[in-house]
C-alpha cells in the first residue's frame, strides 16, 4: 500500500519538474512534426515518381529498391503518394484549426467582455455546437453540397469552433474578475481596446494549446470523411483516401498502402497530440502560478 | 434534484430542436431548389414527386415545413427513401440491430478493459504501469479505420482467426464477427480510459485520507476498495458515459470499413446516392442518442456523488 503513496508523491514529483521544458520526448515529437511538413512542402523535389502515373503492367509490387514503399492497384509508387497526399493531410486540418480557433476565439472574446445576456447566448451555442458531433455534420454538409475536399474543411471548421470557444470563454471570463480589468472597466477603457490589448494576449497561451490538439482530431476526422469517400476524391494522393482504397489490397494480401499510408496518420496524430498536452500543461501551471 | 433533472431535460430538448432545425435547413443550403436536389438526376413519375412535395411540405412557407416536419418525425413518419422506394423507418428497423449490437459490445470491452487496466495501472508498480502507460499513449492516436486495415491484414487475411466481413448469424457467431470491429472502434477510446481512470485514482491515493489510513495499519484492500475505488470512480463513470457518444459517432466509420449493414453503413451509402430522406433520419437518431447520453451521464454524476451536489450547489 505504501508503494501507492510514494508512487503518487513521486509523480507530483516528477508533473512539476517536467512541466518546466519540452522534455526529450516533446523535441522529438515537434522535430517529426517539422520533418511531415517538410515532406509536403518538398514533395514535387523528393518523391521519386508522378503520384498518379498510373501502370497496370506494375500492380501491387512490393517493396523494392525502384519502388521503396511498393506500389498500389493501378501500379503508381506509394512512397511519391505519400509525400504528395502529406499535402492534403497537413494542409486540411491546418486550415480547420485556423478558422475554428480566429472565430471561436472573437466570439469568446465577445461574450466574456460583453457578459450578460450576450454572454448567456453564445454560451448556449457554444453548448449546443459541442454536443453536436463533428463529423455528423461534416458528413450532413457533405450529402448537401457533394463530396469534396473544400466542403469537408469548411464544415468541420464549423464544427471545431466550440470546442475551441468555450474553455477560451472561460479563461477570459476568469481574465475579467482580475482587478486590473475590473479597473479599466471602471476607469472607462474602451471594450475592444481591453480585449485587444489585454484579453487576447491572455488567452493566447489557450487558444495555442487548444488549436493544437484540436489538429490532430481534425486530421482523424478528415481522413476519416476521405476513407468514406466523402471527403478527398480520386485520384488526388490523401492519406485517408490511401487507406480506403487500400483495403482492396489488404483483402488480397497486400498490405502495404494502407499500413504505410495508417502509419503516417499515426506518427503524426501521436506527435502533434503530445506536443498540445505539453502546451496545455503549459498553460494550467501558468495559472496556478499566477 | 427534481429541479435539476427538469432544467437539464428542458436543455436537452433545446439542443435537439436546434438540431432537428439544423438537419431540416440543410436541405436549403442545396445549390438550385429544394425539389430538384431531392429528385438529383433520377427520373421520377408525377406521383413520385407530388409524393415529395408531400413529405417536405415544400408548398407550405419555411417556418411551416419544418414544423410539420417535425411533426410527422414525432409520430413516427420518417419519410420514404428515394433509392430504396421503402419506409425509412422499415430501412431502419433491420440494421439497429447490428449496430445497437457493436456499440454495447464496445462499451461493454471499455467498461472491463479500458477501466480494469486502468486500475491495475493506478495501484501495480512502476514497471507495469509503464508499460500499460506507454500502450495507451500510442492507442489513444490510432483512428479506428486505420486498425481496421491492419487487424483485417493481420487476423482476417494472415491468421484467418476472424472473418474480415459481414455481421454473422445468430447471436454468438454475431459477437465473432463483431469482435474486429470492436477492437477498431475502442482502441482509441479505451486508451484514452485507460488514461483517465489510472490518474484519478494515483490523485485519490495521494489523499490525506488514504494516507491517513495506511498510517492506522488498514488492510491494503480495504484502503483499496473503501478510499481510493470508491472515490476515484465517480469520475471515471462520467468519462466512460461520454465516450458512449464517441462509439456513437465512431460506430459510421467502422460500420464501413467491416462491411457491417448497420445505421452507420446506409448513412454513408444514402449520403453517395443523394437520399436525403435517409441522411436526415440517421443525423436525427445519432443525434438524439448523443444528446440521451450526455444527458443520462449529468443526472447519474449528479445522483452517485453528493460532492458534485455540492460544488454546483444543487439541493438534494
Amino acid at each position: 500500500m505504501t508503494t501507492v503513496v510514494f508512487e503518487a508523491l513521486r509523480m507530483r514529483r516528477r508533473r512539476t519538474r517536467r512541466s518546466r521544458g519540452f522534455g526529450v520526448t516533446g523535441i522529438v515529437a515537434t522535430a517529426v512534426v517539422g520533418l511531415a511538413v517538410l515532406a509536403a512542402l518538398l514533395a514535387p523535389v523528393i518523391a521519386p515518381y508522378d503520384p498518379n502515373e498510373v501502370d497496370f503492367g506494375l500492380t501491387y509490387r512490393p517493396m523494392e529498391p525502384w519502388a521503396l514503399l511498393g506500389t498500389d492497384g493501378s501500379g503508381r509508387d506509394i512512397l511519391s503518394r505519400l509525400l504528395y497526399g502529406a499535402r492534403t493531410s497537413l494542409l486540411g486540418p491546418a486550415v480547420v484549426v485556423l478558422v475554428a480557433a480566429v472565430v471561436g476565439t472573437l466570439l469568446a472574446l465577445v461574450a466574456a467582455i460583453s457578459g450578460g445576456w450576450v454572454d448567456r447566448i453564445l454560451s448556449r451555442i457554444f453548448d449546443i455546437g459541442f454536443a453536436f458531433p463533428g463529423l455528423l455534420l461534416a458528413i450532413l454538409a457533405v450529402s448537401v453540397l457533394g463530396p469534396g475536399f473544400t466542403t469537408a474543411v469548411l464544415a468541420l471548421a464549423i464544427a471545431y469552433i466550440p470546442f475551441i470557444a468555450r474553455i477560451v470563454r472561460s479563461v477570459a471570463v476568469g481574465e475579467m474578475s482580475l482587478p486590473y480589468l475590473s479597473a479599466l472597466v471602471t476607469v472607462g477603457q474602451s471594450r475592444t481596446r481591453i480585449a485587444g490589448r489585454h484579453l487576447l494576449p491572455a488567452v493566447m497561451p489557450t487558444v495555442l494549446a487548444q488549436s493544437t490538439i484540436s489538429f490532430g482530431y481534425a486530421m482523424v476526422d478528415l481522413a476519416a470523411l476521405s476513407f468514406l469517400g466523402l471527403g478527398v476524391q480520386p485520384p488526388d494522393a490523401d492519406w485517408g483516401l490511401m487507406i480506403s482504397e487500400g483495403q482492396r489490397g489488404v483483402l488480397q494480401g497486400y498490405w502495404e498502402e494502407a499500413t504505410f499510408a495508417g502509419l503516417a496518420i499515426v506518427i503524426v496524430v501521436a506527435a502533434v497530440s503530445l506536443i498540445g498536452d505539453r502546451l496545455a500543461d503549459r498553460v494550467s501551471l501558468n495559472r496556478e502560478g499566477r | 434534484m427534481p429541479r435539476f433533472i427538469a432544467i437539464r431535460v428542458l436543455e436537452g430538448l433545446a439542443t435537439l430542436l436546434v438540431s432537428s432545425f439544423l438537419i431540416f435547413g440543410a436541405l436549403y443550403l442545396a445549390p438550385g431548389d429544394p425539389l430538384s436536389y431531392l429528385i438529383g438526376n433520377r427520373t421520377l413519375s408525377d406521383e413520385a414527386i407530388a409524393a415529395l412535395r408531400e413529405q417536405y411540405h415544400l408548398d407550405d412557407p419555411f417556418l411551416v415545413r419544418w414544423v410539420a416536419w417535425l411533426g410527422d418525425v414525432l409520430s413516427g413518419d420518417l419519410g420514404r427513401s428515394i433509392t430504396y422506394r421503402d419506409d425509412v423507418l422499415s430501412l431502419l428497423g433491420p440494421r439497429l440491430a447490428t449496430t445497437t449490437l457493436l456499440i454495447a459490445y464496445a462499451l461493454v470491452v471499455i467498461v472491463v478493459i479500458g477501466v480494469g487496466l486502468g486500475i491495475v495501472a493506478a495501484l501495480s508498480r512502476r514497471a507495469l504501469s509503464d508499460v500499460i502507460l506507454a500502450g495507451t499513449s500510442i492507442g489513444v492516436a490510432i483512428p479506428s479505420f486505420v486498425a481496421a486495415s491492419t487487424l483485417i491484414s493481420v487476423f482476417a487475411v494472415g491468421l484467418g482467426w476472424f472473418p474480415a466481413f459481414g455481421p454473422g448469424d445468430g447471436f454468438f457467431d454475431r459477437l465473432y464477427h463483431l469482435t474486429l470491429p470492436v477492437i477498431a472502434l475502442t482502441l482509441a477510446s479505451g486508451s484514452y480510459v485507460i488514461r483517465v481512470t489510472r490518474a484519478a485514482l494515483r490523485e485519490e491515493a495521494a489523499r490525506d485520507q488514504v494516507k491517513a489510513a495506511v498510517a492506522r495499519g488498514l488492510p491494503r484492500g480495504t484502503i483499496i476498495g473503501r478510499h481510493i475505488l470508491r472515490n476515484g470512480l465517480t469520475p471515471v463513470a462520467t468519462v466512460v458515459g461520454l465516450t458512449l457518444t464517441s462509439l456513437i459517432v465512431g460506430s459510421v466509420v467502422v460500420e464501413r470499413a467491416f462491411a457491417l449493414d448497420g445505421i452507420g453503413a446506409l448513412l454513408t451509402e444514402a449520403v453517395a446516392k443523394k437520399d436525403f430522406g435517409v441522411v436526415q433520419a440517421i443525423c436525427l437518431l445519432l443525434i438524439t442518442a448523443v444528446v440521451i447520453v450526455v444527458l443520462i451521464v449529468d443526472v447519474i454524476q449528479v445522483v452517485i456523488d453528493p460532492r458534485v451536489r455540492e460544488r454546483q450547489g444543487i439541493a438534494a
